[in-house]
């Protein structure tokens, strides 16, 4: 019966991408009066990397620990290839799950570790032996089989999580924080890792994750919530270059934010008055009544002494603001460096340290010229 | 500065704290036990041959040599007595264990599934009749056992018996009072290893295909082993030496080689064939803690 369960998800051929594999919609969970989550609809195609990003609270484990069955929706279904799975107790599930901190059996080898789920699932002894030997080979930990979790290193449990969250062939690989135990370097490497992986297996991944960075290095989508509601989904590109909300903008990477009214618009730019200064910003559909604010990101703004650099690329006269520099923070491959504008208000610019002398090319105290482009500002409504 | 001065006087004289108190403690009398066990009887105060006196040098302590005897030791093994009653000791304290961990266990599996803010009220509840003498509460069980007792009057209002039941000086009376008295000590190492198990291994075998009976099987209870070691360890070896319990409690037809003990002492006042017994039951215990002591290093080993 589990034999015939597993060879099935292993036969069905995988679905054409874009037709969703997994539909959550209007889930609720509460825990005693707080909304874990809240009424959340959200569709995932086959062969995605999922990132569902979020500060700690917002609710993105409650929803992933849906999709594995340890928390029952209050509301809502969750529909797994056309299957809804919401009740299913989690050990009936086509779905796998990779641990915080990883959940390894201490008491089982690394080889027993992998092979677990595939004898629940009844497969015969060779079969079983092939797989794990697959498993230790893709995830490159040949002759560890026979350690306990204690003998390995921390990069070295990551990759048993994985490959025993693997074996089953999952339809979806459910990942919370799985870097999160890992160093920097090991961090990195290891997103790469598992991009690759990911490619390569075309299972589906949704992976939790509290690192914004972390999200838009490996996935093909994120879904940012806040507050056990999805508040954007979007591909990296499109979450940071435009952002649907004030809160978004700042969540996803630096950015400058002016507030103040919108006064007037001729063709598709609108003018927002803020603090004495008047700044330009392309914007599409109705002139947003009230206070608005331009968000602009620091990368977009270049400086200049205050002689006006050349314009280029832009249909539409550049913005210039005036001020000087207060702060200057060298970080290696770029330079972050804070404007007092005239108004008062503090700006952000960041700036590649392309050559040498570009370093050196600013000090605290200079007066400076900052400008950017009317199409690289987004407004958003308060 | 080396690295010895890592260890400054006070830690080292901590370490072998534990040692000292194994020699004046345990080693000194159990000298003195294994000493009385090799003289023989006498009508005397104390009531045997003294064997050496170490004020009278070394002459006398080659006298003493040749007046050792085993023949204690022979008559142990002659008389059915001493056999039976060690048997009988192992055998209640086979049976006893066996009850305690059939009922422990899921009792300090639940304590450890409670929510955290409930778990140390449970642990209290566990504690508290060690805030009562032991005694008292054995004379409480006579009480609620005897003929006119408080289970028998349940028993006949209930309509369960017609007349009353003898539940007094018989086996069950004393495993009941056994497991009674006892069973802290089998909940509480349980309940250690229990609740410091990551609930995220249950969830990890369950998502790997394991329904929950599996997963206990498979996972909770092979990590719980130390403390099914420990709760085993401090039941069975008292118990094998219990006195008061199958005293108070059991009948008289058998007994258990706490009981032979004690009259050997007081009784026949034989105190070297008392020793020898006593002599004999630490003998006895010693292969269980050797095996639970290589059990626990090799689980050390493999987690290393």
């Amino acid at each position: 019966m589990a034999e015939s369960e597993l060879a099935e998800e292993q036969t069905t051929a995988p679905r054409a991408p874009g037709q969703a594999l997994l539909w959550i919609d209007s889930v609720v969970k509460s825990f005693g009066h707080h909304r874990a989550v809240d009424r959340l609809s959200l569709e995932i195609q086959a062969g995605e990397f999922f990132a569902l990003l979020g500060p700690s609270g917002c609710g993105k484990t409650t929803l992933l620990r849906m999709l594995a069955g340890f928390e029952t929706p209050d509301e809502g279904r969750i529909l797994l290839g056309g299957n809804e799975i919401g009740s299913v107790l989690p050990h009936r599930r086509p779905v796998n799950m990779m641990f915080q901190n990883y959940a390894l059996f201490p008491h089982l080898s690394v080889r027993d570790n992998i092979a677990f789920g595939l004898k629940r699932a009844g497969l015969p002894r060779a079969d079983i032996e092939t797989r794990v030997a697959e498993m230790v080979a893709l995830v490159r930990l040949e002759g560890f089989e026979k350690r306990k979790p204690d003998q390995l290193s921390g990069g070295q449990k990551q990759r048993v999580a994985l490959a025993r969250a693997l074996a089953r062939r999952p339809q979806i690989l459910l990942l919370d924080e799985p870097l999160a135990a890992l160093d920097k370097k090991l961090r990195e490497n290891t997103q790469i890792e598992l991009m690759e992986l990911q490619r390569r297996l075309g299972t589906t991944f949704i992976i939790v994750t509290h690192d914004q960075e972390e999200a838009m290095t490996m996935a093909n989508r994120i879904g940012v919530m806040k507050a056990g509601r999805l508040e954007q989904v979007a591909t990296p590109r499109e979450l940071y270059e435009a952002p649907v909300s004030r809160w978004i903008a700042e969540f996803v990477g630096d950015i400058n934010l002016f507030e103040g009214a919108a006064t007037s618009r001729d063709a598709d730019c609108v003018t927002v008055a803020t603090g004495g200064m008047a700044i330009k910003a392309v914007h599409g559909g109705a002139l947003p009544a009230a206070t608005v604010s331009v968000a602009i990101r620091p990368e977009k703004i270049r400086l200049s002494p205050s002689d006006r650099p050349a314009q280029t690329g832009s249909r539409h006269p550049f913005n210039q603001l005036s001020g000087r520099i207060v702060e200057i923070s060298y970080l290696g491959g770029q330079s972050i460096y804070s404007v007092r504008l005239d108004n008062g208000a503090i700006l952000k610019s960041s700036v590649a340290n392309a050559t040498r002398a570009a370093v050196d090319s600013y000090s605290p105290g200079q007066p400076v010229i900052a400008w950017f482009a009317p199409e690289d500002c987004v407004v958003l409504a308060q | 500065m080396s690295a010895r001065r890592v260890f400054t006087r006070p830690a080292r004289l901590a370490a072998i704290a534990p040692y000292l108190w194994m020699l004046l403690f345990f080693m000194v009398p159990f000298g003195f036990v294994l000493k009385i066990s090799l003289s023989q009887t006498a009508i005397a105060q104390p009531p045997y041959l003294p064997l050496f006196d170490l004020s009278q040098g070394l002459a006398a302590i080659k006298d003493a040599a040749a007046m050792l005897s085993l023949d204690n030791f022979r008559l142990l093994a002659s008389d059915n007595l001493y056999v039976l009653s060690y048997f009988r000791s192992l055998v209640v304290a086979v049976i006893s264990t066996s009850i305690l961990l059939v009922i422990g266990y899921p009792i300090a599996y639940g304590m450890a599934r409670l929510p955290a803010r409930w778990q140390p009220f449970a642990m209290v509840l566990v504690i508290i009749p060690f805030w009562t003498s032991f005694l008292i509460r054995i004379y409480a069980w006579i009480n609620i056992l005897q003929h006119d007792g408080l289970l028998n009057k349940m028993l006949l209002a209930l309509h369960l018996v017609s007349t009353p039941v003898v539940w007094l000086s018989t086996d069950s009376a004393m495993y009941l009072g056994i497991v009674y008295s006892y069973l802290p000590f089998m909940i509480l190492p349980l309940y250690a290893t229990l609740a410091l198990m990551d609930p995220a291994l249950l969830e990890a075998a369950a998502d790997l295909g394991a329904p929950s009976w599996r997963a206990f099987w498979l996972i909770t209870f092979p990590l719980s082993l130390p403390g099914v070691g420990a709760g085993i360890l401090l039941c069975f070896i008292p118990i094998v030496g219990e006195f008061v319990t199958p005293d108070l409690l059991a009948g008289s037809n058998a007994l258990m080689v706490g009981q032979t003990l004690w009259l050997e002492f007081f009784t026949n006042k034989d105190w070297p064939v008392a020793s020898a017994a006593a002599v004999v039951l630490l003998i006895l215990l010693i292969p269980p803690l050797l095996l639970y002591d290589r059990l626990q290093r090799r689980q050390l080993e493999g987690g290393r």
